[in-house]
């Protein structure tokens, strides 16, 4: 960011002939997919221009589109109009003519059909301001990766300008309910590529990504009870791993991807477990008389966060991952659930009864004594989950009496929507790195 | 890009059906499984199946629609809970008689009480919530005669409302415990 704090300004942006515009390809019939529309107000953004690439029109992705969707999405760039130009990586750019457009970073590049019916994607990145070049690359892929390309693109871009890994090429997990039909699907980071890993006449909630990024734990009701599976989306294998007298719930995987804890209601009440993740018998890690449940490992693996109304009204409880006696972390109001924990353990984010509405709050765990801040406006938020470099947020809301998921930055300002057709979309969860 | 989406949708419908037809649905089976390879195949070649199936974003999907199996009795089988509560009201006090009556005439019937609660707030709450809902039914059917073994508590949370609406109405017809035959 260093590179280009010359030329950075506060910047307030409202794209709404943008956003018109992509409603109407979102409203285009068939289109199974989603779209971006980003409704926040900016704070300190990286002005980027990223051309056409050549010959991209060829096929079926316009891979510099979904670039820029990526990169301004995450909040940390502004996209600066390109039009219809268009060069590929090995052009050289008249960069006093990009400095007058107040672009500090340029991209470039091309998609080449190669002999076996694959694509060759190359770009170049340049530093405007300094006129030099900062990196770029290639790579073949199958027609169906060529989003999963663009993605690793604006990876590459978020990381050498920012300095942190950029979660473009991630997957995010939801379930989509249309009547009496209920299905998990697994889709990009952006919402598009969605597929479907799971049809069932029955709810289904609660999924949860193993940390390899192969798996997600759910709670599926099927059998007419609450019943936690494990199901492998590539190969579409799934087990149920607690299915005991009572409801099983609340799937959350340890960090090494040998466990789950789940809330089991085996010997009565709501309470939490560990049990393996292929089953077995489970181990108690609390006792209480209240409903304990809603489990989430810190990634260190030393804690489990948990709600719990023990006090009289659900909390947001922390204890040692083993088990034994638990402290109290959320004290800000008298209704607080389905905590969700950052990367680095630093963050809190929770959901938060102000009134008659839910709202996202987040609160810093690394300052004692902080406070909460709420960051959205709305009023019937649910299940958040941080982005793996914890910089943004995915969460259900309800927007015009519909269902839908957003993202949004830590602090609320630059937030989008991934609109769907029809069905109503809840229970996000936000994949690992590594794919 | 319609034709594009036609091509994806045909896709992924081919590869529902294929999931159908190699999904087992018995709940015996300790673990359902589906061959992977076949996924791919089904999918066919080109944009669309390179969508569906590419090496590195395949999700391979299953169906398990169609598996519901509730039956209700003539008996009443609904109890109904004020806002924040899991105390079975006496104005229910008949609906828990005549079913511990059935209970403990018939000792080969079992039943699930199914708790359910309104829509706001997280489906995990919910369900825990709902949960108490019906371990407080099963409490009262146990003390009028039914045997604890010929019952199981469990809970739908938030996730099927007996009818829809955002207001106090509905609410409180969505704050229940079903009595269901299994």
């Amino acid at each position: 960011m260093a590179l280009f704090s010359s030329s950075l300004s506060q910047i307030h942006f409202a794209r709404r002939g943008l956003c018109a515009a992509l409603l109407a390809l979102a409203a285009l019939p068939a289109a199974a997919q989603f779209r971006v529309e980003i409704s926040g107000v900016g704070a300190t953004q990286l002005p980027i221009a990223v051309v056409r690439f050549r010959d991209e029109d060829k096929t079926t992705q316009s891979v510099s589109s979904i670039i820029r969707a990526d990169l301004e999405r995450s909040g940390a760039f502004r996209i600066v109009d390109t039009q219809a130009t268009s060069f590929d990586e090995s052009a050289r750019p008249e960069m006093a003519q990009w400095r007058s457009r107040a672009a500090d970073a340029l991209v470039g590049g091309s998609v080449s059909r190669l002999a076996d019916g694959r694509y060759d994607v190359r770009f170049k990145l340049w530093d405007v301001v300094k006129g030099s070049e900062l990196g770029g690359q290639s790579s073949a892929v199958e027609a169906g990766d060529l989003r999963l390309a663009a993605h690793r693109i604006a990876d590459f871009i978020y990381e050498k300008l920012t300095g942190e890994k950029g979660v473009f090429s991630t997957r995010i997990a939801y379930v989509t309910r249309s009547g009496s039909r209920h299905t998990l699907r697994v889709a990009d980071a952006d919402g598009e590529n969605g597929q479907v890993a799971l049809n069932s006449g029955q709810p289904i909630i609660s999924p949860a990504w193993s940390p390899n990024g192969k798996e997600l734990a759910y709670v599926s009701f099927e059998r007419q009870k609450a019943v936690v599976f494990v199901h492998n989306v590539a190969s579409g294998e799934r087990r149920p791993v607690a299915d005991f007298r009572g409801s099983n719930s609340a799937p959350a995987w340890t960090p090494d991807g040998e466990r789950l804890a789940v809330t089991l209601s085996r010997e009565g009440g709501s309470q939490l477990y560990s049990i393996g993740k292929n089953g077995g018998e489970p181990r108690r890690l609390a006792s209480s008389p209240a409903i304990d449940t809603e489990a989430e490992y810190s990634s260190d693996g030393r804690w489990i966060y948990f709600t719990s109304d023990r006090g009289g009204a659900p909390q947001i409880y922390r204890m040692a991952a083993g088990g034994g006696g638990a402290e109290r972390v959320t004290f800000s109001g008298n209704y607080n659930i389905s905590p969700a924990l950052s990367p680095d353990g630093k963050t809190l984010a929770y959901v938060t009864r102000a009134g008659n509405a839910f709202r996202l709050a987040v609160l810093d765990l690394s300052t004692s004594g902080a406070q909460p801040q709420m960051i959205t406006d709305t009023s019937d938020d649910e299940h958040p989950s941080f982005a793996p470099n914890g910089r943004l947020l995915i969460y259900a809301t309800r927007a015009q009496g519909r269902t839908v998921l957003m993202t949004t930055t830590l602090d609320g300002k630059i937030k989008a929507r991934l609109p769907s057709q029809t069905a109503d979309l809840r229970e996000p969860v936000w994949g690992p790195y590594g794919r | 890009m319609n034709t594009l989406h036609r091509h994806l949708l045909t896709a992924v419908a081919v590869a529902s059906l294929a999931a159908c037809s190699s999904v087992k649905l018995d709940d015996q089976a300790p673990v359902e499984s589906r061959s992977g390879a076949n996924a791919g195949t089904g999918s066919g070649s080109g944009a669309a199946g390179g969508a569906a199936g590419s090496s590195q974003t395949r999700v391979a999907p299953v169906d398990v629609t169609g598996t519901s199996n509730v039956n209700y009795s003539n008996l009443p089988r609904v109890v109904y809970f004020d806002f924040d509560s899991y105390v079975v009201k006496d104005d229910y006090r008949p609906v828990i008689e005549a079913n511990a009556k059935a209970l403990s005439t018939n000792r080969k019937m079992k039943m699930a009480v199914e708790g359910h609660t309104d829509d706001r707030g997280s489906s995990e709450y919910n369900l825990a919530l709902g949960q108490r809902r019906a371990e407080a039914v099963v409490k009262s059917l146990t003390l009028l005669g039914a045997d604890q073994t010929q019952l199981e508590a469990v809970s739908f949370g938030k996730e099927r409302p007996a009818v829809q609406g955002e207001n106090e109405e509905a609410w409180a017809k969505n704050r229940r415990a079903e009595l269901a035959s299994r």
